[in-house]
């Protein structure tokens, strides 16, 4: 018996939560289409890839993205801080590279709760801190039976959360109706 | 004019203003040119006088001045920093009297009526300038006389002072083109044997209206003072600064604080009434041992509102190092933009003011171009159907259109080891140290470089581009270069 998904994913808001794994950054964008108001997208100037604002035009409009570009972590945790202290973005996206403290996970949690913004890290497996709300593994599935054209049918696990139980669901993105579905789990 | 005062006029000629300003950049000794490039030749733009007496002109192709003077030397010209030294001579000639206007591109004019005495008389005056000019470095001809027309034709032909209401007399000897008057004129008038300005003022003047139309006379008249003519003093641009010196010297950032808000108010009155909004601000404290702290504030769009500004500071204040005291606060606007008053509106605006004043928060530490946003391009090249902008200096557009679907991320494209050459999608394939096994491809999706646009990563040809779902999940984009056989992987799907 799984828990109810919606228990636990429109995520809670004024909170830092983290996520881990390969479509990190879907979960990243499907928060930021859910978001109301622009959205701050914190990366690391060195990053070879980029984002491509025809790939998330599925999902949102990409005029309420703003991208900073930031020279180290230090500087991506203080604008983080400072766009979440201010309130006026309601999603806060940041890109982790290096582990994260328990100082600076809750310094973030705290001025998560000043500003009623959510913030979401993005942290390569295991470099979370322990201050986060939640943290989830995303990864992408092979979909056996249907040919998936617009997007990637993904498990996203609940491995942490401190309000509530963990759970793993599948859920694949819908592009025409801009909703996320649930999938139920098919055996291979 | 009232009565009692006669008008009087100087004109002041620079003949090698390009020149004199390159050669008091970098002084030389010798024969020295400045080149422009004009039709496919360069010719010369400007001579000094030591080149002059060589035998060079204006005008002259350049390879035909170095062959009559080999060791000619010479810079490139530049006419648009001629324009601001003229214009910051202008503002030197304000010295001199509140009137003063430009002639041409390479002189001055200035209305000295009632303001020679200060100067303890014209010819005083004439020497104090003649004076300044020459320390600086400048050639100038100077010429005074009753109208514009009179000091015009003094200072080109023959450098004189035409005495009260003598106009006549100064100019006589002079030949008519010191008239203003055009080349064909000029020619026209030497066929009739009208050369000097005596001349032409003794001949008939129906019989030269028919013959050169009114323009003639007028420039006539306007020499001798029967017609008149005006100078136009060039308006000042709006200086915004304000500063305040304190009896006592202060140290508290609540203090200085406190009187950046005094200045800020100061300054956005000054703005308000110029229709205008400050996009960067420097603030300067001086300290008691003269030494300079500055705080640049650059916003991320133009304001005017002390109370949302002031804030914005508080991060610049935190690096500033009091020493024994602060004794003197400048604010300046370094930069501004036009910003017209707008219509108060019912739907509340709040929420982008709050974001713009955040940009401005986060660009004062990691600069305010690093926040971007993108904006829709027309090109069918992956990396080239967006722009990026700094999101200060941008508006936001929403005119995305997608016909089929692209990936979230794209990176430089990552060739895939190993010989797969061959046109149809590989069964298995390594990336990124991971074995990935193909498990449907859609495509191919064919897109032609932009032959138009040079670009290095394109010089592979044409690409077909196939989305590739793996087993293991993961769904990529990958394409084929038919023209150098090969697969990279350039993307991955959300």
């Amino acid at each position: 018996m799984t828990p109810d998904f919606s228990n636990s994913f429109p995520l809670r808001a004024a909170r830092v939560h983290e996520v881990c794994g390969a479509s990190a950054a879907s979960l990243a964008v499907v928060c930021a289409a859910q978001a109301k108001g622009p959205v701050l997208w914190i990366r690391d100037a060195w990053r070879p890839e980029t984002l491509n604002p025809l790939g998330i035009s599925p999902f949102f409009d990409p005029a309420k993205l703003l991208i900073a570009q930031v020279k180290d972590q230090t500087e991506g945790l203080a604008v983080a801080e400072e766009a979440l202290r201010d309130g006026s973005t309601p999603l806060v996206v940041l890109e982790i590279s290096q582990p994260l403290g328990l100082i600076h996970g809750r310094r973030l949690q705290l001025s998560a709760k000043a500003g009623k913004s959510t913030g979401l890290c993005l942290i390569p497996d295991g470099m979370g801190s322990n201050a986060a709300e939640s943290r989830w593994r995303c990864v992408p599935i092979y979909d056996v039976f249907s040919a998936s054209a617009d997007s990637t049918l993904q498990r996203w696990e609940l491995i942490k959360n401190k309000s509530g139980t963990l759970g793993s669901w599948h859920v694949r993105w819908d592009a025409a109706s801009r909703r996320l579905n649930l999938v139920s789990a098919t055996g291979e | 004019m009232f009565d009692g005062m006669q008008r009087r006029v100087v004109s002041i000629w620079f003949p090698r203003l390009a020149s004199d300003r390159a050669l008091r950049l970098r002084p030389l000794e010798g024969p020295f040119a400045l080149t422009l490039h004009q039709g496919n030749t360069n010719r010369i733009y400007c001579l000094n006088r030591a080149a002059e007496q060589q035998g060079l002109s204006r005008g002259m192709p350049f390879s035909d001045a170095r062959a009559f003077c080999p060791d000619l030397q010479s810079r490139p010209s530049r006419p648009n920093e001629d324009r601001q030294f003229q214009l910051a001579l202008r503002r030197w000639a304000l010295r001199y009297c509140p009137w003063v206007g430009l002639e041409d591109d390479d002189g001055l004019v200035l209305d000295i009526s009632g303001a020679a005495h200060l100067f303890g008389g014209e010819a005083e005056l004439l020497m104090d300038m003649r004076q300044s000019l020459s320390r600086a470095g400048i050639s100038a001809a100077i010429g005074l006389g009753d109208s514009r027309g009179a000091a015009w034709a003094l200072a080109h032909y023959g450098e004189g002072r035409a005495e009260v209401g003598q106009a006549l007399d100064a100019l006589q000897e002079l030949p008519v083109a010191a008239l203003r008057l055009e080349e064909k004129t000029v020619t026209a008038l030497g066929r009739l044997g009208l050369r000097s300005i005596s001349d032409l003022a003794n001949a008939a003047r129906a019989p030269l209206t028919r013959r050169f139309g009114t323009d003639l006379l007028m420039r006539l008249d306007q020499a001798l003072g029967q017609q008149p003519e005006q100078i136009t003093p060039l308006k000042d641009p709006p200086h915004y600064g304000v500063r305040m010196t304190l009896p006592e010297p202060i140290g508290h950032s609540s203090d200085v604080m406190a009187g950046t808000e005094r200045l800020l108010t100061q300054l956005c009155a000054k703005l308000h009434a110029q229709e205008t909004g400050a996009r960067v601000l420097c603030l300067t404290l001086r300290r008691v041992d003269q030494d300079n702290q500055q705080v640049e504030l650059r916003l991320a769009r133009p304001m005017r509102d002390a109370k949302r500004i002031l804030p914005l500071f508080e991060r610049g204040f935190g690096d500033v190092d009091a020493g024994y005291g602060i004794d003197q606060l400048r604010l300046e606007a370094v930069q501004v933009e036009p910003m017209p008053v707008q219509q108060l509106s019912h739907v509340s605006t709040g929420g982008k003011d709050r974001l713009d004043d955040l940009i401005t928060r986060i660009g004062t530490r990691i600069g305010l171009e690093n926040i971007q946003r993108f904006l829709p391009a027309d090109s069918h090249i992956p990396e080239r159907s967006y722009i990026i902008a700094p999101a200060a200096f941008s508006v936001p557009n929403s005119g995305w259109a997608t016909i089929r679907s692209r990936p979230l991320h794209i990176f430089p494209p990552n060739p895939l080891l190993g010989s797969h050459d061959i046109p149809t999608p590989p069964k298995h394939f390594r990336w990124r140290r991971m074995s990935f096994s193909t498990a449907r491809a859609t495509g191919p999706e064919r897109i032609a470089p932009e032959w138009w646009l040079e670009d290095d990563s394109w010089r592979s040809g044409v690409r077909d581009y196939w989305c590739i779902e793996t087993r293991q999940g993961r769904r990529l984009w990958l394409f084929f270069t038919p023209q150098s056989p090969s697969w990279y992987v350039h993307g991955e799907f959300a």
